[in-house]
């Protein structure tokens, strides 16, 4: 094996790497523009936070979602990329999921967007299989003892969602106040939502 | 082939300390952050290889600059899987990066494309089988415990573990032969589930693990 080699500034390499591909063709700004607002602005946790609020006031829908994460979730016009097969998981009073990617960053995109930085994180990665509660824990959800915690590690083109419990005193919300409560953290698994 | 019992198979690894703060940051805290994110979406399109080996770039990041930011090693492993099929070299870039920091430096030879050559069965990783599942919901498992070579989504935390299946997923493109280009070759997949103490020991906060694992993988227990 020889020498590392010299560290490069990763932001000085991805403007040399732009620059060489876009001279060869292979990438161009309009595309790269395209890619980046997608995912700033269209493709984020507010289109799950809308699958968790119809799920929370449509019980029909809430059923398929259950059956079919994908197709439901394809129901309200979103897929795409790292959404082949996604899976919803239904947090209750006496089980709380939450997902992980120990070996990567899976996370299911048309629903959550981009993973946030603690998710990506080998703290989180390492920790959360290992002593979930107390991972939890450091997040501010203190869960009882008497519930049941189950970890899912993503480690298939499975992508996994969580459905959290519906907070008290949101009995009459509509859909879209409903939405504007559900956090990326709590369809992770991180947190619950709160009441309004 | 280099081995993958990498540093980025971290589950239940100690040392890493307090989980970051939970935030509503945007995606990218800089504009290069949205760039990488970009060059590594394209990159196995780029360079005509395939998601599992620009996960398999990423496995090869050494160490220390794995563990200097995401989109470090997001980058890094873009540009090894554009190496690796001759559209870039690690000269150039570092050449060009010269240059853009105002450097007057040659620019070294352009390589030949040399584009990995594998047969694609379409669009995703999701397959169909006209095999039947060897293994079924509520069947004892063991995980293998094979020191990895080369790419796997078989983690270590549950190597030569037993668990118990509790869902059939979808069948699917097998990461550690397409991560190489020798083959898709679609596997049946199953979602199984281990005891926390299994994993850990007695002592262990009691929990129960769920994780997808392809069928070469496994081995009934009787």
């Amino acid at each position: 094996m020889t020498s590392a080699p010299e560290h490069l500034d990763p932001a000085l390499r991805v403007e040399a790497l732009a620059s060489l591909l876009a001279e060869r063709g292979l990438i161009d700004e309009a595309t790269v523009e395209t890619f980046i607002k997608t995912y700033e602005q269209s493709v984020g946790p507010m289109n799950g936070a809308k699958v968790v609020a119809k799920a929370w006031t449509d019980p029909e829908y809430r059923a398929r979602l259950l059956a079919d994460g994908t197709a439901a979730i394809a129901e309200l016009g979103f897929k795409g990329p790292q959404g082949e097969h996604i899976v919803v998981l239904e947090n209750t009073p006496a089980v709380h999921h939450v997902v992980v990617c120990t070996l990567c960053s899976c996370y299911p995109w048309p629903v959550l967007g981009l993973p946030p930085s603690w998710y990506k994180d080998p703290a989180y990665r390492s920790r959360v299989v290992r002593e979930p509660r107390r991972v939890l824990g450091e997040f501010g959800l203190d869960l009882g003892d008497e519930v049941e915690i189950r970890v899912h590690d993503s480690s298939s083109e499975v992508r996994y969602m969580v459905l959290p419990e519906r907070p008290a005193g949101t009995e009459g919300a509509t859909e879209e106040e409903l939405a504007a409560l559900v956090t990326r953290d709590a369809m992770v698994g991180v947190a619950k939502v709160a009441s309004p | 082939m280099r081995r993958v019992d990498g540093i980025h198979d971290v589950g239940g690894m100690h040392g890493f300390g307090h989980v970051q703060e939970l935030t509503d940051a945007p995606p990218f805290a800089e504009p290069w952050e949205g760039k990488a994110f970009v060059i590594g979406a394209l990159a196995a399109r780029i360079s005509g290889t395939n998601l599992h080996a620009f996960r398999h770039a990423i496995e090869r990041v050494p160490p220390r600059e794995y563990l200097e930011g995401y989109w470090n090693r997001w980058t890094i492993g873009a540009q090894t899987l554009m190496e690796d099929s001759g559209i870039v070299t690690d000269a150039e870039v570092r050449a060009r990066a010269a240059r853009l920091s105002g450097q007057d430096v040659p620019e070294p030879p352009r390589p030949e494309p040399h584009k990995p050559q594998m047969a694609s069965g379409g669009a995703g990783n999701l397959r169909t089988l006209d095999t039947e599942p060897a293994l079924a919901v509520g069947d004892r498992v063991r995980a293998a415990d094979h020191g990895a070579v080369g790419h796997t989504r078989l983690p270590r935390y549950v190597r030569g573990r037993t668990g118990t299946v509790a869902a059939i997923a979808p069948c699917q493109v097998f990461p550690d032969t397409a991560a190489h280009f020798a083959g898709e070759n679609p596997q049946h997949c199953y979602t199984v589930d281990f005891d926390s103490r299994e994993l850990w020991g007695p002592d262990a906060e009691p929990f129960r693990l769920s994780l997808e694992l392809f069928e070469p993988y496994l081995e009934p227990v009787t």
